[in-house]
């Protein structure tokens, strides 16, 4: 077979194309190919890419992120199905959210807060215990209890405001 | 004061004991698995001393085991009773337990996690468990901060545990569901909303004797009490389909069998630890249905909870074979049976 658009040397690429239902088959030799730009079927390498994203910041490429904590990539993680240390969780968070997802169906912890923890977090905790408070008052259609509920919640977030 | 197993607990006549159980971490400290000797060491000293230095009066119940001291027959004794983990049996170093007197709470440090709360209890007894682990928690994170985030909860070296880091179990016996053959159909439905079931004293699928473990999968976006309040209902409504299960027995067999059961348990002279497994049951079946009154039911538990090889070598004081086991395993059953 012969390049279609040639006319001369011998095709050697063949190409089916689809669009919007219509096929089209191309039948080219490697000159013209290349000179159409439908020599190569590896749009771009992915690793090249994927290292172009650290080429301005970073003088030399690092390969994979590692844990500041202990060293652990994400890589080793998935593979022992533990994690190294506390740190891990917030190197990986992104990584690790889908699985959390499918493990527990959540990835918002609602119970228990150590007494020691900040103070940040105890309030954003007991005000969102109090919104679910509030969301099932509403529900069961105890009025009375979700506005008090409700006069709680607005309290505690001018305290919050003010500080 | 006697031990947990022998106190009195609500619906024993099928649920057999509670446990509940706490993974904590601490903050700025790698996960065990990545741990060094050290660490591990430090880590030891700082939860033992948080402890028993606390001033607290529970701190006096408490005793500290260095788990690379002790024999490994009587860790393993330890496992079969429930105290600690079979993997923290086997292998002690850089791990040590604090346990209290009725042993009902055990405290595991560097086990998979830095801290292991556990609490036992007899029958069904969640939220008294919880109540007693919560103390605890509350008491060590005075004097130790703990690896916690405000989305993630308490942080743990497996995701499984992330969150609130407990996990609720109830051992239920349940062999007349289980003689109907509904007992793969339970298993189904209970992994559909969130808990888990799985046989005890067996290897793989085979149960001796009827005992089923049920626990809460889920540890993440759920409070404690909301997942004990699940965990609850679901075994309610098991306690309740196997008592009607029960009623549905033919009574003369069943009288039949378990006092045939008691026989053979007060009588015999080699006793293997499946067949010992296999009339405990039955005998149990028939203490919980008021068949047999002459037996308590807390004796028969405590017999499935000392009886087996570890146990048994430990009790002797050393090694023992096969045959020796079974002989001392009828003598033990025998003394317990007969004094009643």
């Amino acid at each position: 077979m012969l390049c279609i658009n040639c006319g001369k040397r011998q095709a050697t690429t063949h190409i089916k194309q689809t669009v919007n239902g219509q096929t089209h088959e191309y039948h080219l030799c490697p000159e013209c190919a290349m000179k159409l730009g439908m020599a190569s079927f590896n749009p771009f390498d992915l690793s090249d890419l994927w290292a172009s994203l650290f080429k301005n910041d970073t003088p030399e490429v690092s390969e994979t992120v590692k844990c500041p904590g202990c060293g652990s990539t994400f890589e080793q993680i998935a593979k022992r199905g533990k994690l190294g240390c506390p740190e891990c969780y917030k190197t990986f968070y992104d990584e690790l959210l889908p699985s959390l997802r499918k493990l527990h169906g959540k990835t918002h912890h609602t119970g228990k807060v150590p007494g020691n923890a900040d103070e940040g977090t105890k309030t954003a905790r007991a005000l969102k215990t109090l919104q679910e408070q509030l969301q099932s008052a509403i529900e069961s259609e105890e009025y009375e209890k979700a506005a008090q509920l409700r006069d709680q919640i607005r309290r505690m977030e001018q305290q919050e405001g003010d500080q | 004061m006697c031990k947990w197993y022998l106190q009195p607990g609500e619906q024993k006549d099928v649920a057999v004991s509670s446990r509940i159980r706490l993974a904590r971490n601490l903050k700025d400290m790698p996960f065990p698995n990545k741990m060094t000797p050290e660490q591990k060491y430090d880590v030891i000293q700082k939860v033992s001393d948080a402890l028993l230095q606390s001033g607290d009066p529970v701190a006096a119940d408490y005793r500290f085991i260095d788990m690379d001291k002790i024999s490994r027959n009587e860790a393993y004794a330890m496992a079969e009773r429930h105290l600690i983990s079979p993997d923290f049996a086997e292998n002690g170093q850089g791990r040590a337990l604090l346990l209290n007197t009725d042993e009902s709470v055990s405290i595991m440090i560097n086990e998979e996690d830095h801290i292991r709360i556990q609490v036992l209890a007899a029958g069904l007894q969640l939220e008294q468990a919880y109540q007693k682990a919560e103390q605890i928690d509350t008491l060590l994170e005075q004097r130790l901060q703990f690896a916690f985030d405000s989305n993630l909860g308490y942080l743990t070296e497996c995701p499984t545990n992330l969150g609130t880091g407990m996990r609720a179990c109830v051992m239920v016996h349940i062999p007349a569901l289980e003689a109907m053959g509904t007992v793969s159909q339970l298993a189904n439905t209970i992994s559909k909303i969130g808990l888990t079931m799985r046989g005890t004293y067996g290897e793989g699928s085979e149960v001796k004797c009827a005992m089923y473990q049920i626990s809460n999968q889920i540890t993440l976006g759920i409070s404690e009490k909301a997942a004990i309040d699940n965990l609850s209902a679901m075994i309610k409504q098991i306690l309740a389909r196997e008592r009607q299960a029960r009623q549905g027995i033919d009574h003369d067999k069943l009288e039949d069998m378990v006092f045939r059961a008691l026989g053979l348990l007060r009588s015999a002279r080699m006793i293997s630890g499946d067949e010992f497994l296999g009339l405990a049951s039955k005998l149990r079946l028939g203490i919980g249905m008021g068949i047999i009154t002459e037996v308590p039911i807390e004796t028969v538990d405590a017999l499935i909870l000392t009886c087996r090889p570890a146990s048994l070598q430990s009790e002797a004081g050393g090694a023992l074979d096969a045959e020796s086991r079974d002989k001392l395993r009828a003598r033990k059953v025998r003394q317990q049976l007969n004094q009643q």
